[in-house]
């Protein structure tokens, strides 16, 4: 079982800078065929600074720290046995190409059930941009099978 | 894109369905690369055996990212206010995942008019691999 005392577990601030050709990278692992997710040109002619960063790539971007994975070696999660049960977005403004984003993390909650079967660990994401505005936030839960 | 605007929108209206082709081994090392996510489990066949799987799984995050492409593709991603989803299922590699969205509210925030989109990701068996839900802002 994950103790409980990691309720409020920090992992390290850190900065991500966001890349244009990673953005471009992740727009064909998806088949993302909008031209503004890969072409600075276009995303400036729709209105944006640069590239976009898709909803989701604020995920990616938090694990570009040097271990990613720390935090759940950290509190006792099992890799092997962690599944990803959830995850919400919050937006506030969007990133774009050239943005260096400051990510801090908190785990919030811990909780299990089906008798400890199923454990479930609930962190929060704050992410903030250059200028030190809140831009997005998220929440992850992980899930590790017991069984 | 035509932008939908909030008084031509209704409850009920579905987006149009996004199909994507079969998940791949490919899929999965380029999406691993592409997303930083590097976890074993999505694309090493050994690990995955080891953990009790009979192959590698998708990211929940490239189904996420599906659901993320039928928003984008309808609304300015400026738009998007909030964004959840909950893995159902896990993707196996041969799934073809469709994704779906229908208005389920129209609302105003702040003088801002929303509506609440539910999102569903399933595979070629009408499995359920995961749902969600979004707000956007809509003029």
């Amino acid at each position: 079982m994950i103790d409980r005392k990691f309720i409020g577990y920090r992992s390290p601030s850190f900065d991500a800078e966001v890349e244009k050709g990673r953005l471009r990278l992740f727009a064909k692992a998806i088949g993302e065929p909008d031209p503004i997710y890969s072409d600075e040109r276009a995303a400036q002619a729709a209105g944006y600074r640069s590239i976009p960063v898709p909803p989701t790539f604020l995920f990616c971007l938090e694990m570009e720290q040097p271990d990613p994975y720390r935090w759940f070696r950290d509190i006792g999660i099992p890799l092997p046995y962690a599944l990803h049960g959830g995850q919400s977005f919050r937006y506030q403004a969007t990133a774009c190409a050239g943005d260096v984003l400051t990510f801090d993390a908190e785990v919030v909650d811990i909780y299990d059930k089906k008798n400890g079967a199923l454990e479930f660990v609930v962190q929060e994401v704050y992410i903030r941009d250059q200028r030190t505005s809140p831009i997005a936030g998220f929440t992850r839960t992980i899930v590790v099978r017991n069984d | 894109m035509v932008e939908p605007i909030y008084a031509e929108v209704n409850v009920d209206d579905e987006l149009q369905p996004l199909t994507m082709p079969p998940v791949s081994r490919q899929t999965l090392a380029i999406y691993c690369g592409a997303s930083g996510d590097h976890n074993p489990i999505h694309v090493d066949f050994d690990f995955a055996r080891e953990s009790g799987l009979d192959d590698v799984i998708a990211h929940g995050m490239l189904v996420m990212a599906y659901m993320g492409r039928l928003l984008t593709g309808w609304v300015r991603q400026d738009a998007i206010r909030s964004f959840d989803t909950r893995f159902q299922a896990m993707t196996q590699v041969g799934d073809a995942i469709t994704v779906h969205g229908r208005v389920v509210e129209k609302f105003s925030d702040d003088n801002t008019n929303c509506v609440r989109i539910d999102l569903a990701a399933i595979d070629q068996h009408n499995e359920v691999k995961a749902i969600g839900s979004a707000v956007v802002s809509l003029n």
